[in-house]
């Protein structure tokens, strides 16, 4: 019923580890195919190992959570093997995820995560919390979408997915910019900037000051983006943003998402997120007389 | 875990726990220790939590607790919770001044203290484990568990010992923890994929047994392995 082909992928459900949940290693990803996931995605992965900002690096309330990890990882070398480990624990697809701080660096990544035996290649251009770092996050920017993806595109041997951000005013357009650039699908939406502070202390929680917020008060906005890219542009998305139940999950494929992302579920539901979200659809699929999502999909428009 | 804004935020064991308040113990070690012992009475820290799994209370068995360094804090609180449980207490350190919880563990009822030190200053000159497994063979009883917190080198001679002597077991399985509530994936062990800081530290033996990496590495802040 939940069955979903994705680029001439096939995937058991739809619903695919967003980046940066619980992706460090392969043996904690493939984890997350045994609790109910359809895919996955790897935490980011630069050029060079990162340790990341100091905790607090995030925190939830039932309403919103907050992160600024600060993109650890242990740079590309290290983390093929993880990958490699993974892909020897499950048959689920796999994709990897990558950012860099320039164009060039871009594709020397994605050239050598390829070398992994990854399904699709996601490209994060659009974390809110190393700007200062790396500049303006490039997701902002029609022109930087469109030079990344060129060069990504012609490093990649799998189909490339561009990450975007909720923080840019114009996603529809970075989104037709990324299409007509050669992406082969993409996934909205990465966390809206945001902060919360500690009013014990008086001072900011997370030790960045700012961070990304996901979960349940991005479901909405991600909605939002997703319905307006899907107008937009034809190749297909993962919606990503906030979902937590089957509900929000079918919202999403109305919007037009083909497959959906989540992270901050787990925060929420802990390892019965997938199998709830899941089991939820079916039960309205069942009631609603729905046999495939396809006859759903985008429908909202 | 514990927070001290502007500096870091890092898990520590409950040492203490009278059902008002509680304590930790802390070894002095880097920036949020260093920073933790220059505060003062009256001084704020940011406290979030429990997280985690705790050890089994069981007190219809004979517990043998065996503690290095500041495993003598989340093992000395068990060892006060359980009413009426026979126990014996391992206690190893370097030498007799690094020593924890000596006189504490000595109040508690039915509780034997078996002290090793590497250097021979106090108790028995050698390691815990030397202890542990002559307990085991002189001492005969049908429900006997073993709980184990400190160096995970030491942590995984115990395995071994519950292994050789068919014993339930719980260890603590202590690994770089970011969130503390099972969303970054810092802390989950090879080859299961589970979380340290949700489904741990305190595992059962069956658990520890599968986890390929104990004794063999952990991971830095990076996701890097490094060995032990
Ligand atoms: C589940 C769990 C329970 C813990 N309980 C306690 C506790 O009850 N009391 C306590 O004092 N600490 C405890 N810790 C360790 C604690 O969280 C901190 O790692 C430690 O206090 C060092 O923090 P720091 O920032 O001061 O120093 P850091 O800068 O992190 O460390 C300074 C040096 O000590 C080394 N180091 C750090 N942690 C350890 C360790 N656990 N073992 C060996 N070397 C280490 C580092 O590699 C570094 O070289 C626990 C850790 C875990 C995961
Ligand atoms: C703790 C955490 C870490 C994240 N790390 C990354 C990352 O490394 N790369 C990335 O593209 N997105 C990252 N994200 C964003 C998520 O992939 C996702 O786009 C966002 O959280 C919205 O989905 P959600 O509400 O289901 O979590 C992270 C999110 C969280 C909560
Ligand atoms: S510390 Fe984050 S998952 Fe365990």
């Amino acid at each position: 019923m939940l069955n979903t082909t994705f680029l001439n992928k096939q995937f058991k459900n739809p619903i695919v580890l967003a980046s940066g949940i619980l992706g460090v290693t392969g043996a904690g990803l493939a984890n997350i195919i045994k609790i109910g996931a359809g895919g996955v995605t790897t935490k980011s992965i630069s050029l060079e190992p990162r340790e990341g900002h100091k905790n607090p690096v995030m925190m939830g309330n039932d309403h919103f959570f907050l992160n600024a990890v600060g993109l650890s990882n242990p740079g590309i070398e290290n983390a093929l093997p993880e990958i490699a480990k993974l892909r020897s624990l499950t048959d689920a697809p796999i994709i990897g995820s990558i950012f860099a701080g320039t164009a060039e660096e871009f594709g020397v990544v994605a050239e050598k995560i390829c070398t992994g035996p990854i399904d699709f290649l996601e490209v994060d251009i659009s974390c809110p919390n190393v700007g200062a770092e790396f500049g303006r996050p490039f997701a902002y920017s029609t022109e930087a979408v469109e030079t990344i993806t060129k060069i990504v595109k012609t490093k990649s041997t799998v189909p490339v997915i561009m990450k975007l951000s909720p923080n840019a005013w114009n996603i529809a357009e970075i989104a037709k910019a990324a299409e007509s650039a050669g992406a082969d699908a993409i996934t909205a939406i990465n966390t809206a900037a945001g902060m919360m502070i500690d009013i014990e202390s008086r001072q900011p929680v997370l030790s960045n000051k700012v961070g990304g917020v996901s979960g349940p008060a991005l479901f909405p906005i991600a909605l939002k983006c997703v319905y307006d890219i899907y107008k937009a542009v034809k190749i297909p998305i993962i919606g990503t943003g906030g979902i937590t139940t089957g509900r929000d999950g079918i919202a999403m494929i109305m919007a037009g998402a083909t497959l959906l992302g989540v992270g901050s579920a787990m925060y929420y539901n802990k390892g019965t997120c997938f199998s709830k979200i899941t089991a939820e659809m079916e039960e309205f699929m069942k009631a609603e007389n729905i046999t495939s999502l396809e006859e759903i999909r985008g429908t909202a428009h | 875990m514990l927070w001290i804004p502007d500096v870091d935020q890092k898990p520590f064991s409950i040492s203490f726990d009278d059902g008002k308040t509680f304590g930790l113990t802390v070894f002095k070690r880097g920036p949020l220790t260093e920073k933790l012992f220059e505060l003062n009475l009256g001084d704020r820290v940011g406290i979030t939590g429990p997280f985690g799994t705790s050890y089994s209370i069981k007190p219809d068995y004979h517990y043998y607790m065996v503690a290095g360094g500041y495993g003598a804090a989340p093992l000395g609180n068990l060892a006060e919770r359980i009413n009426g449980a026979k126990i014996d207490f391992i206690v190893g350190a370097r030498s007799h001044d690094l020593l924890l919880f000596e006189d504490r563990l000595k109040k508690i009822p039915n509780l034997n203290l078996h002290i090793t030190t590497d250097d021979g200053s106090a108790g028995t000159k050698g390691r815990v484990t030397d202890v542990l497994e002559k307990l085991l063979e002189n001492q005969n009883d049908d429900k006997r568990i073993l709980v184990t917190c400190g160096p995970e080198l030491m942590q995984t001679a115990v395995l071994a010992l519950a292994n050789k002597y068919d014993t339930k077991c719980e260890v603590s399985v202590e690994r770089h923890m970011k969130c503390g509530f099972g969303v970054c994936g810092q802390c989950v062990v090879d080859d299961l994929g589970i979380c340290t800081c949700m489904d741990g530290p305190v595992m059962s033996r069956t658990i520890a047994n599968q986890i390929f990496e104990l004794g063999k590495y952990h991971r830095d802040k990076t996701g890097n392995i490094i060995k032990f």
